[in-house]
C-alpha cells in the first residue's frame, strides 16, 4: 500500500477474561481467570483488509466480539479515529457509533431470527437508528442492498428457512451493509459453507469493499481465504499476538516459528509440489488458557524454544516496516 | 400419460409472459406459523377437537335462546316429580331435564359452561402475558435480577395454591371474581420458569448477538426477537393450561366453594348431579359431565396437535 493512510481502529493491549467457575466450588469461591486474549494490540486503516488467523480457541472470535462491545474487556483500549475510545465510551455515544460498525457471523442461517422476514431483518439497522424512516425507503433500500448482495429483491418476504446457505450469509452482508458503514467485523463469515459458495461470498465482499471503500477485519481459520482478501494479517496464539505483517510478507517470509509452521501446513493443489513439500509438525497440544505457559506462550511447542524463553516473555518488535513478531531469536 | 398439449402451451405462454423484471412481482414467503397451521390441519384428532371445542363455545353463547327456560326459573311442576317428570324430554321443553329443584339443566349446564370457559381462558391469558414477559425479562436480563425474579417466584410456587384459594374464599366471601383472582395471581409462575428456560437458551444465539450489535434496545430484543420464538411453547402450555384451570375450579366448586347459586359452572353441576344420583336422575350427572369431558379431551388433543405441528423436530 502507498501513500498516508489513515487510521481507523487502533487498538492498545485489548484483554479479554472469562470467569470460570469450577465444578462444585461453593458460591463464594473467586472464578478462575481464562485469559482468552491478552493484550493484543493492532492499527486498522481505512479501505484495507486486516485478515486474523489462529487455530480455535486461540481467541480471534473473542477479539471481535470485545471490539464490538458484546462483551466486557478486562483492559485495554480501542480507539476509533484516534478519538474515541470503544470500551470505555459511554452508552450513548456507543449507539452512534454503532452505526459505523457492522458484523457478518459464522453460522449464517443460526445469525438470522427465523420469525422475521428477510425483508425486516435487511433493514433492522436501518429501523433501529433511524426508526422515522418511512416503509416506501425502508423497501426501496432494502431492496438495493438485495441487489448490491446478489439476491432477487422480489424475495424481500421470505423467511430465512427458505434460502440456503450462502444466500443467508449474503442476507447477513446486506443487513451489515444498510447503514454503509465503515468497519464491518467478518467472524469466519465463510467456515460454514461449501467451498464454492466461500468463493463466491469472499469475492462479493472484496467486490463490495472496493465499490464502497470500508475496511474490514476478516476472522478465519483458513490461510489461503485469509491470503485472498487480506492486505495484512494478524497471527494469534493461545490469546497473543505472536506475528503481524503485510500480507505478501507474512506468506513470503515467516518469521516466528508458529507462523512458519501454519503457512507450512497449508495444502497445495498440486499433488507433485505437495508430496515434496516438508511440514513442520508442532509437537503437542494448544496448553489451557486457563494456565498459559511463562514466559512465551508458544515454548512448550516450539522447536527453538530455550531457557529465555521460559523466563523472558517476548515483546512484539519491528523487524522491518511493518513486519511485527514476538519471538526473541528474531530481529 | 398422454399430455395435453393446449395447457402445456398454455403453460409456456404464461411462463413467457412472467415480467422479466422480477422486481415487479413479489414473492410470498411462508412463515414458520403458516407451516405449523398446515401441520396442524393435517393432524385429524386435532382437528376433530378443535371442531368439538368450538361447537361447546358457540353452544354456550347461542343455546341459550332455545330453550324457554332461564336458567333460576324453577318448573314448580317438574319439581313435584322429579325423576318422572324433570327427566329429559322434547315436549316439557327441558332438554336435558331439570335438577332436584326443578330448574331447566339445559340452561344451566349453557350458564355452567361460559363460567367455566370464561375461567379456564382468563387464567391462561394471564399466564400467557404475565408470565412470557416476566420469564423473558428475568432470562434475558440475567444476573442479579434473573435470580431476584426467580426466587420471588419460587417462594410464590411454595405457598399451597388451593390453601390460599380457600382462605380468601372464606374471607372475602364466595364469589367468581375471587376464583379469577386467585386463579390469575398463581397461574403464571410456571409458565414464567418455562420461558425464562427457554429464554435462557435463545439468548445465546447469534441473531441475539446480531441485534445487540446494531444496538437494538434491550426492551425490544425481548418483544421482537426472544418472544416470537418462545411463542410456539407459550401456544402449547396455554392450551394444557385451560383444563388444568377448568379442574380447578371444579374442584373448588365440587367443595361447594366456587360458584355461588343461582349461577353455576360444571364443576357445581357435576357435584350435584352426583349426590342425587341415588334419586335414579343419572342425567343431572351425565350431561355436565359430558360437556366437561369433552372439552378437556379437545384440549388436551389440541395441545398435542400444537405441540407436534410447532416442533417438527420432536417428531
Amino acid at each position: 500500500m502507498s501513500g498516508p493512510r489513515d487510521l481507523l481502529l487502533r487498538v492498545e493491549n485489548l484483554s479479554v477474561n472469562y470467569p470460570v467457575y469450577t465444578k462444585g466450588g461453593m458460591p463464594w469461591t473467586r472464578p478462575q481467570k481464562l485469559q482468552a486474549v491478552n493484550s493484543v494490540s493492532f492499527d486498522l486503516y481505512q479501505g484495507e483488509t486486516l485478515g486474523i488467523v489462529g487455530e480455535s480457541g486461540c481467541g480471534k472470535s473473542t477479539l471481535a466480539r470485545a471490539i464490538m462491545r458484546l462483551i466486557p474487556a478486562a483492559g485495554g483500549n480501542a480507539f476509533w479515529k484516534g478519538q474515541q475510545d470503544l470500551l470505555s465510551m459511554d452508552a450513548r455515544t456507543l449507539q452512534q457509533l454503532r452505526r459505523e460498525l457492522q458484523m457478518i457471523y459464522q453460522d449464517p442461517l443460526a445469525s438470522l431470527n427465523p420469525r422475521m422476514t428477510i425483508g425486516q431483518i435487511i433493514a433492522e439497522p436501518l429501523t433501529t437508528h433511524f426508526p422515522k424512516t418511512d416503509t416506501s425507503e425502508i423497501n426501496q433500500r432494502v431492496k438495493q442492498n438485495m441487489q448490491t448482495v446478489g439476491l432477487l429483491p422480489n424475495q424481500i418476504n421470505r423467511y430465512p428457512h427458505e434460502f440456503s446457505g450462502g444466500q443467508c450469509q449474503r442476507i447477513g452482508i446486506a443487513r451489515a451493509l444498510i447503514l454503509h458503514p465503515q468497519l464491518i467485523i467478518c467472524d469466519e463469515p465463510v467456515s460454514a459453507l461449501d467451498v464454492s459458495i466461500q468463493a463466491q461470498v469472499i469475492n462479493l465482499l472484496m467486490q463490495l469493499q472496493q465499490d464502497l471503500g470500508m475496511s474490514l477485519i476478516f476472522i478465519a481459520h483458513d490461510l489461503s481465504v485469509v491470503r485472498h482478501i487480506s492486505q495484512r494479517v494478524m497471527v494469534l496464539y493461545l490469546g497473543h499476538v505472536v506475528e503481524i505483517a503485510d500480507t505478501d510478507m507474512l506468506y513470503k517470509n515467516p518469521l516466528h516459528p508458529y507462523t512458519r509452521a501454519l503457512i507450512s501446513a497449508v495444502p497445495v493443489p498440486d499433488p507433485e509440489r505437495q508430496r515434496k513439500k516438508s511440514i513442520l509438525l508442532l509437537e503437542g497440544e494448544l496448553p489451557s488458557p486457563m494456565n498459559p505457559p511463562s514466559g512465551c506462550v508458544f515454548r512448550t511447542r516450539c522447536p527453538q524454544a530455550q531457557a529465555i524463553c521460559a523466563e523472558q516473555k517476548p515483546a512484539l518488535k519491528n523487524v522491518h516496516g511493518e513486519h511485527k513478531v514476538a519471538c526473541h531469536f528474531v530481529g | 400419460m398422454l399430455l395435453n398439449p393446449k395447457k402445456i402451451q398454455q403453460l409456456a405462454q404464461n411462463l413467457a409472459s412472467l415480467p422479466p423484471d422480477e422486481n415487479s412481482s413479489e414473492l410470498k414467503g411462508r412463515s414458520l406459523w403458516q407451516l405449523a397451521r398446515a401441520r396442524f390441519a393435517r393432524n385429524r384428532a386435532a382437528m376433530i377437537s378443535l371442531i368439538a371445542l368450538l361447537l361447546i363455545v358457540i353452544f354456550s353463547i347461542v343455546g341459550s335462546s332455545l330453550s324457554p327456560w332461564d336458567h333460576e326459573q324453577i318448573d314448580w311442576d317438574a319439581m313435584a316429580d322429579v325423576p318422572m317428570l324433570g327427566a329429559p324430554s322434547i315436549q316439557s321443553r327441558h332438554y336435558f331435564g331439570t335438577d332436584d329443584l326443578g330448574r331447566d339443566l339445559y340452561a344451566r349446564v349453557i350458564q355452567g359452561s361460559q363460567i367455566s370457559l370464561m375461567v379456564g381462558l382468563i387464567g391462561s391469558l394471564i399466564a400467557v402475558v404475565v408470565g412470557t414477559l416476566y420469564g423473558a425479562t428475568a432470562g434475558y436480563l440475567g444476573g442479579r435480577i434473573d435470580a431476584l425474579m426467580m426466587r420471588s417466584v419460587d417462594i410464590l410456587l411454595a405457598i399451597p395454591f388451593m390453601f390460599v384459594l380457600i382462605l380468601l374464599m372464606v374471607m372475602f366471601g364466595r364469589s367468581i371474581y375471587m376464583i379469577f383472582i386467585g386463579i390469575g395471581l398463581l397461574s403464571w409462575l410456571d409458565m414464567s420458569r418455562i420461558i425464562r428456560g427457554q429464554t435462557l437458551s435463545l439468548k445465546n444465539r447469534e441473531f441475539i448477538e446480531a441485534a445487540r450489535a446494531i444496538g437494538v434496545r434491550p426492551l425490544t430484543i425481548i418483544t421482537r426477537h426472544i418472544i416470537p420464538n418462545v411463542l410456539g411453547i407459550v401456544v402449547v402450555y396455554a392450551t394444557l393450561l385451560v383444563p388444568g384451570m377448568i379442574m380447578t375450579e371444579s374442584f373448588i366448586s365440587f367443595l361447594g366453594l366456587g360458584v355461588q347459586e343461582p349461577q353455576t359452572s360444571w364443576g357445581a353441576l357435576i357435584n350435584e348431579g352426583a349426590r342425587s344420583i341415588q334419586n335414579g336422575t343419572l342425567w343431572q350427572l351425565l350431561f355436565p359431565l359430558a360437556f366437561f369431558i369433552v372439552t378437556l379431551l379437545s384440549f388436551y388433543f389440541i395441545g398435542d396437535g400444537l405441540r407436534d405441528a410447532l416442533d417438527p423436530k420432536d417428531q
